[in-house]
């Protein structure tokens, strides 16, 4: 089912420029208590450009899944590529940025320097530091607080600086893990807002993991509805917004429309019922 | 009330409860001896007089405190520091072999701390090893150092400042294993999808995070240096420092030297303890802490 949904929406694009390309992936994590079912059997390729919600509850795999992109989980059994590498491989080559729930900035470090970080480690020189570092917090609105420490920011701004870090280094691929599910909804409408302009300008593409249904809706192309026992995708939503999305496109039929199918998807998997 | 004054009364307080105790031990303690002497000697003070007596004793049981403090004056102001009866000439004696036994010891338990942390073989093994090193009386155990590397020619300040070291390095040890572990899974992973080596993830990561753990660990150890270095000098027969001045004060009853020594070393402990302190708190401020 999967593949035909995949293969029916921009077929051309999408067959030449997969950036995620995933076959029969399972993930079963071993406990104490038995084995537990991350994921089952998921098949999904992401198109290059494109924004690619996951939802679902808790345990349902999503953000195993990202993990399994990010080479920070392995596999039990199936085939999954980045870039057309392995995931190792694509790690190796710097080829995304994650984005975490917390900001996880270093509190000894100043907002540049947590934005230099990976700079750093990959050896850009200090000159072509200094220009990413003023050039991305540009683009997370930022700018005027490359001396401040992390503890003289708010939530959001943390936040905002996390994602300037993984924009810091030319990664096309953005895997974001409910990087806005601990802040408050105001700050949240914003940021999402803010992270579309981003997403605009920047052609990356974005994985984007949350529990939150209009998130989803708003800013995906594409929205990915999982469930769990076992972990596994039960639908995949297609967009029919335009790309121009102001905040109140939320009030409008479309949305809703788009809203309540992906809640039918959560309910088909039985997602409502613990 | 201003913070001063808060914190000012109740200590105040207290160190008058403990100097009233003092004087009254001091009098009970000192007394039989003083009453014999008087019977001997045919005496029949009144009571005033007799307390009097028993405070200014040359030899008491246990000193007053007056007696302990001018002792510490005269000892530590109105002598030359060269000279061997200056408490500041013992004191730096062993200051100096509690520095460098410190020194060694914060070394060897970062060392110990970074093999168990990043060696799984170490981690295994080591600790038990550790705890048991600590459980050995130090007191059984120095004379030992002390007779074995004097053996093989080594004496002097360099196997006082081992005692220091063997008592100092654990507290660095343990404090630092669980520094060093202390990053969060997220910033963990986060050098993960970076692909750092794990020798920029130790520098970038865990050491920065290791330093507040360090400074708390740094303070048990330097304190523990200093019982390590006086320790040290009781069994050599060493003729200068804080616990040579302690032997020969219980060689000789010289009670009120040996508590103008002890005094002596509780205050280079104080200071060595504030020192630690007051340069974790620089430290950790000049990595952006947030100003308590």
């Amino acid at each position: 089912m999967l593949d035909k949904m995949a293969a029916t929406s921009r077929p051309t694009e999408r067959a030449t420029t997969q950036v995620v390309s995933a076959r029969k992936l399972s993930l079963t994590f071993e406990t104490n208590d038995g084995p537990v079912h991350a994921l089952s059997n998921v098949d999904l390729d992401i198109g290059k450009g494109e924004f690619v919600s996951f939802i679902g509850p808790s345990g349902c795999g999503k953000t195993t899944f990202l993990r399994v992109i990010a080479d920070l989980e392995q596999p039990s059994s199936g085939e999954i590529s980045v870039n057309g590498m392995s995931p190792g491989e694509a790690r190796k080559a710097r080829a995304y940025g994650y984005v975490f729930q917390a900001a996880g900035l270093f509190p000894w470090r100043t907002i540049e320097k947590n934005i230099a970080l990976p700079l750093e480690i990959m050896d850009y020189s200090a000159a072509e530091r200094a220009e990413r570092v003023r050039s991305t917090l540009e683009l997370v609105n930022l700018t005027g607080f490359e001396k401040k420490y992390p503890w003289q920011l708010s939530g959001g701004m943390q936040q905002r600086a996390s994602i300037a870090r993984a924009l810091a280094f030319d990664a096309d691929l953005l895997l974001m893990d409910e990087p806005f599910g601990a802040l408050d909804e105001i700050v949240r409408d914003h940021l999402n807002d803010e992270l579309l302009k981003l997403w605009a300008r920047t052609n990356k593409t974005i994985c984007f993991v949350t529990h939150s249904i209009p998130e989803a809706v708003y800013l995906s192309t594409r929205i990915v509805v999982m469930s769990p026992r076992p972990g596994r995708v039960t639908d995949v939503i297609e967009s029919t917004l335009p790309a121009e999305r102001p905040l109140d496109i939320r009030e409008s039929p479309e949305f809703l429309e788009i809203a309540h199918r992906v809640r039918e998807g959560l309910r088909a998997g039985h997602s409502y019922e613990d | 009330m201003t913070g001063l004054g808060d914190r000012f009364i109740p200590v105040m307080t207290i160190l008058l409860g403990i100097v009233a105790a003092w004087y009254i031990g001091a009098y009970a303690l000192n007394a039989p001896f003083q009453r014999g002497l008087n019977e001997r000697a045919g005496e029949t003070p009144g009571f005033v007089e007799f307390v009097g007596q028993t405070m200014s004793q040359p030899k008491p049981t246990l000193p007053a405190p007056h007696q302990v403090a001018v002792n510490f004056f005269e000892n530590t102001f109105l002598r030359s520091v060269t000279s061997a009866r200056s408490l500041v000439y013992h004191a730096w004696v062993t200051l100096s072999s509690t520095l460098l036994g410190f020194a060694f010891g914060t070394v060897l338990g970062i060392a110990i701390a970074v093999g168990i942390v990043h060696v799984l073989a170490l981690d295994r093994s080591l600790m038990p090893w550790i705890i048991a090193s600590q459980t050995i009386p130090i007191l059984a155990l120095a004379p030992m150092i002390i007779v074995v590397l004097a053996a093989v020619g080594i004496t002097g300040l360099l196997p006082k400042a081992l005692i220091s070291t063997y008592l100092s390095f654990f507290p660095v040890a343990v404090g630092m294993v669980k520094g060093l572990r202390s990053p969060e899974a997220i910033n963990l992973d986060l050098m993960r999808t970076y692909n750092a080596s794990k020798a920029e993830t130790f520098w970038k990561l865990r050491l920065p995070a290791s330093v507040p753990f360090l400074f708390a660990s740094m303070k048990v150890a330097i304190a523990a240096s200093l019982v390590g270095a006086i320790v040290g000098e009781l069994p050599t027969g060493a003729a200068a420092g804080i616990g040579a001045k302690l032997l020969n004060g219980s060689y000789y009853s010289q009670t009120i030297d040996m508590f103008s020594a002890l005094v002596a070393g509780s205050i280079v402990a104080a200071l060595l303890v504030t020192a630690v302190g007051a340069t974790g708190r620089v430290v950790e401020r000049a990595m952006g802490a947030r100003p308590a």
